[in-house]
């Protein structure tokens, strides 16, 4: 499609509101959805405001709705839409807008400072930590996350009630806990947390945020699902509570 | 009070960028009983170091015992050409192994041995396997773990928040001043320390791996404050970025893929490095594919593959290859891994390399070679500063990373930047922090400075001009691209300071349309005062230096000169003007010169 006009709908506008304007503009040979933005915000918008930095995929900063589906502008090749089709794109729906397509993603950061810390085991005695590929393949699938809050802009618990949001840490933190429960050396434990402040309850497994993530992580499978299990375990399971007597860690 | 007007902050230490040597000096300076703030310019965690792919340099031994800091110091003193200062690369090989470890006592989880140690890869110049690394994309899993431990400290972070102007008090710093992005509402800082770490300024280019951060922000700010700037002729072009399709070209393809046992072709399917190795280089780099390719496995009996000779080396021989004509149909060279490892272990190894090649370029690189060339990556030169304090010429003012000059000399070798990062952030947090205490009493900011400060960054919208930033930014990208690249001429060089003459002029008529609240046009327009400053500082330098070495490859002067290995460049700002002398190298004790001359 070189040299190709194209006609997109950006959302312009900002807290106090705002609504589609329409460019026709020439995208290249290979462009992606973000390139078409950066071409409009040089010749026709100066002031259009977009997240972005590395264009690659990899910093999950350019997150937005493309004709509706949550998307990373980044990985977004402008080949994939037919020739002549209205491309819409819009900023994630679940956080307040700041901006055009910028949002206030802040709720995210202000949950990561609630989860607590990695607390790591003492060392091996010749000084060492040694850990085997195959005990930390699951961790580092959860470490693959480049936090573009997808997961967090699909989610219906936030999405379409914003009132839980206090209450709910939604799935990029829970893979985040995930991730520190199932460290082989970590030794804190945050499953309490994860059913009271993170309100891992709310979730009922539509596995919208596993669809959505550019990651391809499974997030529902691999980190809520197991999260789940080890707070009923906790709460629910009196086998497992005599066991606990045992064992200071359900690990 | 005037200074009121602004949101103000008090801390002992700002640091001023949120990549990996500013997250770590911001955790070191907290440690050290510091007030100390974070300010950066995107959001937390996606400074450049998230796009590191390789991993991080350092000696462990835990594949090749044998590898030490001596072996490691003697590899990146010969990969910057010797012009590297020796202490820095000094403490740098010593201390990069505790780094390393430190972050796994944070959380991080790098790729383990079969014993369940930490694996390390091959890459170029490095004589044995030696990058800490998780998969292809370590910096990711770098920033994460130094970002979260920050968050746990409780450091106080100011995200999209842009600093513009440092401010002197009895010419020690005393604090600094910019806007947030978000409001537009300008923001002031007072402290007694500031690190930089701002990397660099390679989107000056156009074919850059770089984001729109890197534009040159810390050597602006330092220069405008009158520290020096040293080795800014040196700009690494990444052997390795993608060439097609057009609108991702620049995009990085990381030298894991040589390090795994990926192989640079022409289009006579020939492997054209064996062609050019450098006598510098010959005794430790192998003579045929058959010892290049049995080096992976057993690096006791064979030479490392010229495929992985340090970036300048391999930029350059790409350059010329395609200059021959033996280039491929979009002007590249080959990338071949497909054809020498299989599918499960490459997906495996480069998970996102792979990723990134199905998603942006239609290319399965399990089954096809990729198309790849130089791309402007890495700024080695940057702010003087003091080998073991990162202390700038300004007092209170330090400097961390790629904004800081000195370690890699005319050349870095890849995976010592995320080691620089480490070293030299915690290093500068500490320093900070001792420098700090031995400040007593408050800092005095000069508040008619800080007024006339915020009337500069307003005038872009005052201005009567019709210059579009955008147009300005993309004029300098092409000139830089064009005069000031791979390969240079004097006469180039010039023409290029003619230009960048011009677009300083056209930049105080820039035009911005809307308002304070989120614009991006209002902040390319004030980042163009730090892209000219930088691409100035480069090309001046760039003429001094009238021979080739490391990134600086010049057609007038092709061979290294022996007068020139004993310089610095340094650039500093007289009345307004920059100006540059050559300035000695520190001298190398005789100890390390010995382990330097190892020719293997």
């Amino acid at each position: 499609m070189a040299g190709q006009q194209v006609h997109m709908r950006v959302w312009r506008g900002d807290a106090s509101g705002g609504d589609f304007k329409d460019y026709r503009i020439a995208a290249g040979e290979g462009m992606v959805v973000l390139d078409v933005i950066h071409a409009i915000q040089a010749q026709q918008a100066n002031d259009l405001a977009v997240r972005w930095n590395c264009k690659a995929g990899k910093c999950g900063s350019c997150s937005a709705e493309v004709n509706g589906k949550p998307r990373l502008m980044c990985m977004t090749r402008m080949n994939t839409f037919e020739p002549g089709e209205t491309i819409t794109v819009s900023p994630m729906k679940t956080f307040p807008i700041i901006k055009d397509l910028v949002t206030d993603v802040s709720y995210n950061f202000e949950k990561a400072k609630q989860v607590p810390a990695f607390r790591p085991k003492p060392k091996e005695p010749d000084g060492t930590r040694r850990m085997f590929q195959e005990d930390i393949d699951r961790v580092q699938e959860f470490h693959k996350c480049i936090e573009c809050f997808l997961c967090q802009n699909v989610c219906h618990v936030i999405r379409d009630h914003k009132e839980n949001k206090p209450s709910f840490a939604g799935p990029r933190l829970f893979v985040r806990y995930a991730a520190l429960e199932m460290h082989p050396l970590d030794s804190n434990d945050r499953v309490d947390l994860v059913k009271q402040k993170a309100g891992i309850g709310f979730c009922n497994i539509t596995k919208c945020c596993t669809e959505v993530c550019p990651e391809h992580i499974h997030i529902t499978d691999n980190a809520i699902i197991p999260l789940k299990e080890r707070v009923v375990d906790r709460y629910f399971d009196p086998l497992a509570k005599v066991l606990k007597l045992f064992s200071s860690k359900n690990k | 009070m005037a200074a009121e007007k602004y949101e103000t902050h008090e801390y002992d230490v700002i640091v001023i960028g949120a990549g990996g040597a500013g997250l770590r000096a911001a955790v070191e300076a907290s440690a050290q009983g510091c007030r100390t703030a974070l300010v950066c310019k995107s959001l937390l965690g996606k400074a450049h170091t998230v796009m590191a792919e390789g991993g991080i340099a350092a000696a462990m031994g835990n594949v090749y015992p044998e590898d030490n800091w001596k072996v490691h110091f003697r590899d990146t003193m010969r990969g910057g050409k010797l012009l590297n200062n020796w202490r820095m690369a000094q403490i740098h090989a010593q201390e990069a192994p505790d780094r390393v470890l430190e972050l796994e006592e944070w959380g991080a989880l790098f790729d383990r041995t079969k014993e369940g140690l930490i694996l390390q890869r091959d890459f170029g110049g490095h004589r044995y396997a030696r990058l800490a690394h998780v998969g292809d994309r370590t910096g990711l899993e770098m920033i994460r773990t130094l970002q979260q431990h920050a968050v746990h400290r409780g450091i106080d972070v100011y995200m999209e928040c842009n600093l513009q102007r440092l401010l002197l008090d009895s010419g020690r710093i005393s604090g600094a001043f910019g806007y947030w992005r978000e409001s537009g509402k300008f923001i002031l800082f007072k402290c007694k320390a500031a690190v930089l770490a701002t990397g660099g300024g390679g989107k000056a280019w156009k074919v850059t791996s770089n984001s729109w951060e890197y534009t040159g922000d810390g050597v602006t700010l330092a220069l405008d404050v009158g520290a020096d700037l040293m080795d800014m002729e040196f700009i690494q072009f990444h052997p390795t970025g993608m060439v097609w399709p057009p609108s991702v070209r620049g995009i990085l393809v990381t030298e894991g893929v040589r390090g795994d046992g990926g192989t640079l072709k022409n289009n006579k399917n020939e492997r054209f490095m064996f062609n050019y190795i450098p006598e510098f280089f010959r005794a430790e780099t192998a003579e045929t594919e058959k010892e290049a390719d049995a080096w992976y496995e057993d690096k006791r009996n064979n030479r490392r593959t010229p495929d992985l000779l340090p970036r300048d080396e391999v930029a350059r021989a790409i350059n010329s290859e395609v200059k021959a004509g033996r280039g491929t149909p979009h002007g590249g060279v080959f990338l071949d891994i497909a054809s020498r490892r299989p599918g499960d272990y490459i997906q495996r190894r480069l998970p996102s390399m792979y990723h990134q090649f199905k998603e942006l370029a239609d290319v399965d690189i399990t089954k096809d070679p990729m198309e790849v060339g130089p791309t402007c990556h890495y700024a080695m030169g940057g702010v003087r500063v003091d080998a073991d304090s990162t202390a700038t010429t300004v007092p209170g003012l330090f400097a961390a990373g790629e904004v800081a000059a000195g370690l890699h000399g005319a050349n870095r070798l890849g995976g010592n930047s995320l080691s620089d990062l480490l070293v030299f952030g915690r290093r500068a947090g500490l320093y900070a922090a001792e420098y700090v205490r031995n400040q007593p009493g408050s800092v005095k900011v000069d508040n008619e400075q800080v007024d006339s400060y915020a009337k500069e960054l307003l005038a872009p919208f005052d201005s009567k001009g019709g210059e579009n930033p955008y147009t300005v930014h993309s004029e300098l990208q092409d000139c830089m691209q064009d005069l000031v690249g791979i390969i240079r001429t004097e006469a180039e060089l010039r023409k290029a300071l003619v230009v960048i003459g011009q677009l300083k002029e056209r930049s105080l008529k820039l035009r911005v349309e809307g308002n304070r609240h989120y614009n991006p046009g209002w902040h390319l327009a004030l980042d163009l005062h730090s892209l000219l400053t930088f691409a100035e500082a480069a090309t001046i330098a760039a003429i001094e230096r009238k021979e080739s070495r490391g990134g600086h490859t010049r057609d007038d002067y092709p061979n290294t000169d022996a007068r020139f290995a004993k310089v610095n460049i340094v650039v500093r700002r007289n009345d307004g003007t920059l100006s540059i002398t050559q300035e000695p190298l520190p001298e190398m004790p005789d100890e390390l010169k010995t382990l330097v001359e190892e020719k293997k």
